[in-house]
């Protein structure tokens, strides 16, 4: 068994070893010593660390004990408590130039992984060299800025970049500690040490070696140092370079120029960010820059540029010649896997440093444009590269309109071609939608591209719900207007059928060499072949379709067709995500609608209620949403149920499938009752009014009077309890159907004390049920209180009515209850 | 830049209960700033609120991964090669990206870009606007770092008492969470320069 203080336990093989599982039951053992190991252990433990460190020559027992030190510290989310000179053992041994890099390493991250802490001492003032401070960094940068951590660690750095020494220690440790400081905190940086590192990072970027580095002389036997000259750099693909050197650049050795070329380009995008005078600003100048800014903003933004320092200006100049040479680069075959790679990313960021340039200098614009619109016309055959043309459609979003271009063809390619192409790819997919989000603002009069692109972005919805469906809960109110919203809805609810499109197309797709993640767990699904009748291609169609089209199809067939697929993962998946969105999509869309599409969307629930693509636990799940909706629809227009009578006594006439309805009906019901008044709606005639009566005490007289059996599932008592209810409210309003529904209450009280109903229901159900039946009854005893309980007017929302006591409401509430629990006691039993 | 990578365990996507999801490893690089917490013991809460991010941010990678692969169908032994000689095809590995909004778990809005390789998550915590394109292709390529240096397929190995390596090997690719452009020849020259420090 390993044990977690014990020298060389954990080399040899764990008990718990074996097959796949990379963490083995050893492992798991392990982390739960380092976790509970007792303070007494770990004093014992650290005393021991402390002797080793304190050797001449800490070996192989010093790092093996710092190894583990680390575990236990790390392994737990509590302080563990050490002793103080162990810490400030491992202080030393960090800030000691001599020490084995192991041990430097094991020590900074022992005392990283400890951050924040009090006990602290470490300061890296007088640190010379810059890999050493780049390790006192690490440590340093974690506390979280508590003491000025991070400007100290700055200016220090700055400090050894100022100290010229050609020969001196490797700068290529001390930029990312730069990059870092910058980006934890940009007003830490003065104005000439922000102009220093502009001019260093032109030499690195612009004239570092185009000959290749001399090989580290290793002292062997056949290497002869400066016997061979060595040669000049090459492109990817081999030829000898023909410009200056970049990261696309590449030989067999490096020179430190060349590394420090590498490390400039990394951390360029992010440094013409902080260092531009529009972004953080020196705070020494803090009073000069401010008046600067407000003279300057107020006389002309594009000035600006000639009021920079000319290092800021320069920096630029050569980035821009950069980010061209890599452009002209990325188009040469690499013949290594990994710069292809790296010419896709290295085009990524090209673009990205453009965008930069000519939000701090448009007199970059129209160098910039030729060389873009190239570079488009070139990535849009080349679907590899196709995320490229993420930033590059962000580039013309911001600029497009300053540069008077007209960009809508670049957006109607990236929008139309690219998620039908590479909706399987997972991070495409999220940049896509990102980039749809981070660019709102921008899109201004394109917002309509984006708009109607809705089927297309639906597809990357589709396929990546876990990670997008958060992305799109944001997205959704900007996608839908009036315009597209009963189209929107209908594609929501066709979401999981659309992933089972998008996966039977992958398979049917000629380039399915690419092996994009379908399931292949369901090999040839039956319904490959059948997708080929042209009945089904023409609704396939319509579902894969690129943009909005104005119109909807009965996709029923298609749900028949793509069953044997429905009980794919990702099939499901989706189906879970769908209620969330339907909940974000009204939510968005109850913002504008007028009556005459909530109208629209009404109907569309009550039709799409038992239309859906029979996916496990879908139903139940958007039924819910449905039917809550609807009556929310009903709340922000009361008119519907006036205007859609006809409609909605159909749905309610349609009994064979009430079982399968219950919640809409339940909801369509509570509506009727609720909204079905003159005074809601001065259409509403008597004899509407009737007619719904009838129709609803036919279908409460079915629910209750037929058979329980086994093929039927029960109807919810909540759904008797809401038909009794709506039709005591429209008797109240129409009072010659009083005495028929008094009938039938009082009917219902017996009837829901019979076995035959209360086997129907479970026995509180029917209680329910019953109570509710004899509440009614009581009320109804009163038309003129009945009427006004169950059509208060719309004045009761007015504060009067809550607030005085001697106003009809409380009053009126008092008398309601006193009778009701009167009328109660008096029942039997 | 990135914020933070982090080592973790993935568990078995059938199985519905085997364990819990664990950090192996974590690095973050430079603190986001600590809130003004008048209370005493501040630091040991600001340490705390580190461990629990990382944390969350393990326990979405385990779900994003085990959501990913139940959809393709696939399940992470399908990646085992036959014998540890071979390389892991890291390629067909999930991958995958998400977001982290403001305040949740981090101060700033986060980009998490994650791959999944047999039962070991790796993650990097980015910037919200970073190079994602870059980002997976430093992701993957310290996953392959690390699965041969310290020969994490080999059942006898401990990922937890190596961390030297991992910390050798982020200094190297991943320094101060900058992301490096790096050509195949310099991803060579950094290799060789480890192994000669590390000897395998």
């Amino acid at each position: 068994m390993q044990h977690v203080t014990r020298p060389g336990s954990g080399r040899a093989g764990s008990p718990g070893g074996g097959g796949g599982g990379m963490f083995t039951a050893g492992a798991e053992s392990l982390l739960h010593q380092a976790r509970e190991i007792q303070d007494e252990e770990l004093q014992k433990f650290c005393s021991r660390v402390a002797k080793l460190l304190q050797k001449d020559d800490p070996g192989p027992d010093a790092a093996d004990a710092l190894q583990r030190l680390f575990l236990i510290v790390s392994a737990t989310k509590y302080k563990r408590r050490l002793e103080k000179t162990c810490v400030d053992l491992l202080q030393t041994t960090l800030c000691s130039p001599k020490c084995p890099e192991q041990l430097q390493l094991l020590c900074a991250a022992i005392l990283r992984e400890r951050s924040p802490s009090d006990d602290l001492s470490l300061s890296c003032d007088h640190v010379q060299s810059s890999q050493q401070l780049s390790l006192v960094a690490s440590v340093l940068l974690a506390q979280g800025d508590r003491k000025e951590e991070v400007r100290s660690v700055g200016q220090r750095a700055f400090r050894v970049l100022e100290s010229r020494q050609p020969e001196g220690p490797s700068l290529r440790h001390l930029l990312p500690v730069v990059s870092k400081v910058t980006r934890l905190a940009p007003h830490s940086l003065h104005e000439d040490q922000t102009s220093l590192l502009s001019k260093r990072l032109v030499d690195w970027l612009r004239y570092a070696s185009i000959q290749q580095g001399v090989p580290h002389a290793s002292g062997g036997f056949f290497s002869t140092p400066r016997a061979r000259q060595p040669g000049p750099v090459t492109e990817v693909d081999g030829a000898v370079a023909t410009d200056f050197f970049t990261v696309l650049s590449t030989g067999q050795h490096f020179t430190e120029d060349q590394w420090l070329n590498v490390q400039a380009f990394s951390m360029l995008r992010a440094w013409l960010l902080a260092s531009s005078p529009q972004g953080p600003s020196a705070p020494d100048s803090d009073d000069k820059s401010e008046l600067e800014g407000s003279t300057l903003s107020v006389l002309s933004a594009t000035s600006t540029a000639s009021h920079l320092l000319p290092p800021q200006e320069r920096l630029r100049e050569k980035a821009f010649e950069y980010c061209q040479r890599l452009v002209e680069q990325s188009t040469r075959r690499a013949l290594r896997k990994g710069d292809a790679d790296l010419q896709k990313a290295c085009l990524v960021e090209a673009v990205l440093v453009l965008d930069v340039l000519c939000r701090q200098d448009p007199s970059f614009l129209y160098r910039t444009l030729s060389c873009l619109k190239a570079l488009h016309t070139r990535l849009c055959g080349d679907p590899a590269r196709a995320r490229a043309l993420l930033p590059i459609a962000q580039f013309f979003l911001r600029h497009g309109e300053a540069a008077a271009v007209d960009s809508e063809a670049i957006f109607q390619h990236l929008f139309t071609r690219v998620p039908c192409e590479l909706f399987h790819s997972p991070t495409l997919a999220f940049e896509f939608v990102r980039f749809c989000g981070d660019s709102l603002p921008l899109f201004g009069r394109n917002l309509d591209i984006l708009k109607q692109s809705f089927p297309n972005l639906f597809k990357l919805l589709a396929w990546n719900s876990p990670p997008l469906t958060s992305e799109f809960v944001e997205l959704l109110p900007w996608l839908v207007d009036p315009g597209t919203a009963v189209e929107m809805l209908h594609a929501l609810l066709d979401l999981p059928c659309l992933t089972a499109a998008l996966d039977l197309q992958l398979r049917l797709s000629p380039a399915a060499s690419e092996r994009p993640l379908w399931d292949i767990s369901l090999r040839n699904p039956s319904c490959l072949e059948a997708s080929r009748d042209p009945q089904f291609q023409a609704l396939l169609q319509h579902l894969l379709r690129a943009k909005a089209s104005g119109t909807v199809e009965k996709l029923v067939p298609l749900h028949q067709l793509l069953q044997p697929m429905a009980s794919c993962a990702r099939v499901v998946q989706c189906a879970e995500a769908v209620p969330t969105l339907l909940q974000a999509f009204f939510t968005a869309v109850t913002q504008f609608a007028d009556g005459v599409l909530a109208n629209q969307l009404a109907l569309l629930l009550l039709e799409r209620y038992d239309s859906l693509y029979q996916v496990p636990q879908y139903e139940a799940r958007v039924h819910r949403v449905l039917s809550s909706q609807f009556l929310a629809l009903c709340a922000l227009h009361p008119s519907l149920v006036v205007e859609l009578a006809k409609e909605l006594l159909e749905f309610v006439g349609s009994v064979s499938s009430v079982h399968s309805r219950g919640a809409m009906l339940a909801s369509v019901a509570w509506a009727i009752g609720e909204y079905l008044s003159v005074s809601w709606d001065r259409r509403c005639t008597v004899e509407q009014i009737n007619r719904f009566f009838e129709a609803l005490e036919a279908l409460l007289f079915e629910l209750t009077q037929s058979r329980p059996s086994a093929a039927l599932p029960e109807c919810p008592p909540q759904v008797i309890a809401v038909l009794v209810t709506t039709l005591t409210k429209l008797a109240s309003r129409s009072q010659d159907l009083i005495p028929r529904v008094s009938l039938f209450l009082s009917k219902m009280r017996t009837l829901a004390q019979s076995p035959a109903l209360s086997s129907m229901h479970r026995e509180e159900g029917a209680a329910a049920v019953r109570t509710r039946a004899t509440e009614l009854l009581t009320l109804l005893k009163m038309p003129s209180v009945a009427q006004f309980v169950f059509t208060p007017s719309a004045e009761l929302s007015e504060p009067r009515y809550h607030r005085d006591a001697n106003t009809a409401l409380p009053l009126a509430l008092r008398t309601v209850s006193r009778l009701v629990e009167k009328e109660m006691g008096l029942l039997p039993g | 830049m990135v914020h933070a990578f982090l080592i973790h365990t993935l568990r078995a996507p059938q199985a519905q209960d085997t364990g819990l999801c664990r950090v192996l490893y974590s690095c973050v690089f430079g603190a986001e700033n600590s809130l003004d917490d008048p209370r005493p013991r501040g630091a040991e809460r600001d340490r705390l609120l580190r461990k629990e991010q990382i944390l969350a941010v393990a326990r979405q990678v385990d779900s994003m991964c085990r959501l990913q692969q139940q959809a393709s169908g696939r399940t992470p032994m399908d990646l085992q090669p036959q014998s540890s000689d071979e390389p892991v095809p890291l390629h067909e590995a999930p991958l995958g990206a998400f977001r982290l909004a403001a305040g949740d778990p981090f101060q700033e809005p986060r980009t998490v870009v994650w791959l999944g390789v047999l039962s070991l998550g790796f993650a990097l915590v980015l910037d919200a606007h970073e190079n994602l394109l870059l980002a997976e292709g430093t992701l993957r390529l310290l996953a392959r770092l690390l699965l041969d240096h310290l020969r994490l397929l080999t059942p006898s190995t401990n990922l937890l008492l190596r961390a030297d390596r991992i910390e050798g090997i982020l200094a190297r690719f991943l320094p101060h969470g900058q992301l490096l452009f790096l050509n195949d020849q310099f991803v060579q020259g950094l290799e060789k320069e480890f192994s000669a420090a590390w000897p395998r």
